[in-house]
């Protein structure tokens, strides 16, 4: 899918060009018989030892030095924290009507930072219910299209023959479905409205990719010593794939939940948009758009604010991705700066 | 070659037979077509009736499935379930036209402008202009289509009222009065600006990290090193040496993207009301009305396999690495 092609096209340069030379390499326990030998003099020189940290220590570090995605994660918890506490946060009920202040602009004077609508209705409020539902059904869509991909490539991969090939045609087939169509087709026809019915359709398309990841490495990881050691001491398949494979998988699969909690949220926008997704008078990012848009050109913040809140939640989630993929990559040692 | 094409072409048969029954199952069996008329107590039993008859709804589904194919073949679709008085071709012959025009303007342009940043930030890699490029078009990826298109809108809609001038239109296709001739010509892309505009700038987010990927992989092979030491001038290696070979892997992207596009710019037509494939796709799934919505799902489909084999034929044609048995 596009969608995860264009993820995988680049990362931002900025972050390739401030990892810091002199940054502190030691082992890792997978990587420990490959410390460079200037490293090692560097280690000496400032009197380290060094000390035995898991890969997820590691992980945790080179994330937390990831600026761009550190600064990213904070704004995003902000955000998202406001949705799901819309019921504090925000200053009128998301249906609240108040004619005397219909139509206004975007003002301090009684808190409409966002506006108000045809009906006087605060769009800040409106927009943070708004955050609320999107942010639901982006994580529902992630946490099951992450079920199924994982599920699915992991019988693929650890099985293979006759199972993988059955299981990655019909992986093909979803993916070569013109997706927007498929999502509305089935919005239509299936009655559509609540916010769990949107999600499940959107997962039903999302899985695809990240089974073909995890194929691919369970695939690879088949045949390492250790799935064999296991296997002569006797584990059964389900536990072999839980405690022994899956954890070496793990990366990979965070950083694709990350990417489709963005996907989901541009994906269900666009179908509440078009009248398909979240139904009214529940308020999502997308269907507030549509609201707004027949009366966009007099009043523009009822486009504007709603459509900025989505591009700065897809942002983060973007730039938190690629500091996760950094972060999660055991092949590299450097911790960033 | 020539046989490549006759294998690949004889390929897309049975994909485009799976697509005809997935379609076909997927649509008939999600709901009751004629749901919404059961509802309507304005709709009498007989008229039901003729729509079953007319449709063979109460055969069992692979008969359906056969009347149907039937139907597409001998008669362009036949008619939509709802108003037996219109033919599906004749609306689908009048929207066609307009999206390919929409699409060609706004690919042709994006990929003009993507490969002219792609490259530029190639060659001066971790530059300022680098920099921008790769943040923009992070931008790009984050921002919803219908929220872009909306704003450039508003935007030019403003501008026409502040100050009442009329660059671009922001809905329709042509004017009351578009003339005809060059007039039209110009009326029409006047028309077409603001909604290709849209459609561009997202491809450009695309295209040109896409191309900037691929022009770095090429500048830093051997080849590019011989031409740079046997003396060639900057401006001849990059263009010469590097670009053709960069382009490739460009060529099949946007060959894909041009297919999925011709059903695909559902949302900024819908938007800007151009009269095109996404505004029939869209009524008549608000209709629901089954037949129209397999007929379009059929062309798109019909357009993605299309653009799939000429995405093949042109990589092999462009690659010679690439065999043709």
């Amino acid at each position: 899918m596009t969608e995860f092609d264009r993820h995988s096209s680049g990362g931002i340069p900025t972050l390739d060009a401030g990892a810091d030379p002199a940054s502190l390499g030691p082992a890792t326990p997978m990587s420990s018989g490959s410390i460079q030998a200037d490293e090692f003099a560097l280690v000496h020189e400032h009197g380290l030892e060094l000390k035995a940290r898991s890969q997820w220590a590691y992980a945790r570090k080179r994330f937390f030095r990831h600026r761009l995605a550190m600064a990213s994660l904070i704004v995003l918890i902000v955000i998202l924290g406001a949705g799901v506490f819309a019921k504090q946060v925000a200053p009128y009920a998301y249906d609240q009507q108040d004619f005397a202040h219909s139509g206004q602009g975007p003002t301090l004077e009684g808190h409409h930072f966002f506006g108000t609508d045809v009906l006087g209705r605060d769009y800040f409020s409106r927009v943070v219910y708004g955050i609320q539902t999107s942010e639901r059904v982006a994580f529902l869509v992630a946490f099951l299209s992450t079920l199924i991909g994982t599920l699915i490539g992991a019988f693929a991969g650890y099985y293979g023959g006759a199972t993988d090939n059955l299981l990655m045609r019909l992986t093909d087939l979803v993916l070569t479905l013109p997706g927007l169509a498929v999502l509305l087709t089935a919005a239509a026809f299936m009655g559509n409205g609540k916010p769990t019915r949107v999600a499940f359709i959107l997962a039903f398309l999302f899985w695809t990719g990240l089974a073909r990841i995890v194929r691919g490495t369970f695939l690879s990881l088949r045949e390492k010593e250790y799935v064999e050691a296991a296997k002569a001491a006797g584990s059964g398949d389900v536990r072999i794939m839980l405690r022994h494979m899956l954890p070496n998988a793990i990366g990979p699969i965070v950083v694709n939940a990350t990417l489709i909690v963005g996907v989901a949220i541009l994906t269900e926008a666009a179908l509440s948009f078009l009248g398909f997704g979240v139904q009214p008078p529940t308020p999502a990012l997308g269907s507030l758009i549509n609201e707004g848009q027949n009366v966009s050109s007099t009043m523009w913040w009822l486009v504007t604010f709603p459509g900025l809140t989505i591009v700065l939640i897809v942002l983060c989630i973007n730039f938190i991705g690629d500091g996760l993929r950094d972060a999660l990559d055991p092949t590299q040692r450097r911790l960033r700066a | 070659m020539v046989t490549y094409i006759i294998r690949r072409l004889l390929y897309s048969i049975p994909v485009l037979f799976a697509a005809s029954v997935l379609i076909f199952v997927s649509v008939s069996t999600i709901g009751d077509p004629l749901a919404a008329l059961h509802q309507n107590p304005l709709v009498s039993k007989v008229t039901i009736q003729k729509i079953e008859d007319r449709k063979h709804l109460n055969d069992s589904l692979p008969a359906q499935y056969g009347y149907w194919v039937k139907d597409a073949v001998t008669n362009k679709f036949g008619t939509p379930l709802l108003q037996p008085g219109t033919k599906i071709w004749d609306d689908l012959k009048r929207v066609i036209p307009h999206t390919l025009q929409l699409v060609l303007l706004s690919e042709i342009f994006a990929l003009i402008v993507a490969v002219g940043i792609g490259v530029y930030s190639a060659v001066r890699q971790y530059s300022v202009f680098d920099y921008t490029a790769t943040s923009l078009s992070f931008l790009g990826f984050a921002m919803p289509v219908f929220w872009l298109a909306l704003m450039l809108q508003i935007l030019f809609t403003n501008i026409f009222i502040k100050w009442n001038v009329r660059i671009f239109y922001t809905s329709g296709l042509s004017g009351e009065n578009a003339g005809s001739g060059l007039h039209f010509v110009v009326d029409r892309l006047q028309h077409l600006a603001i909604p290709a505009m849209t459609l561009c700038i997202l491809s450009i987010a695309q295209y040109s990290r896409f191309m900037r990927a691929s022009m770095l992989e090429v500048i830093n092979s051997d080849y590019v090193r011989t031409a740079r030491a046997k003396g060639l001038p900057e401006r001849s290696v990059t263009l010469r040496h590097a670009l053709r070979n960069a382009l490739i892997p460009l060529v099949t992207v946007s060959a894909l993207n041009f297919g999925a596009l011709i059903g695909g710019a559902v949302i900024t037509e819908t938007i800007f009301q151009l009269d095109g494939m996404g505004p029939y796709f869209i009524s008549n799934l608000f209709n629901q009305d089954a037949y129209a919505v397999m007929a379009w799902l059929m062309i798109t489909a019909t357009a993605v396999i299309i653009f799939n084999l000429i995405a093949d034929v042109a990589y092999a044609y462009i690659d010679p690495r690439i065999r043709y048995d």
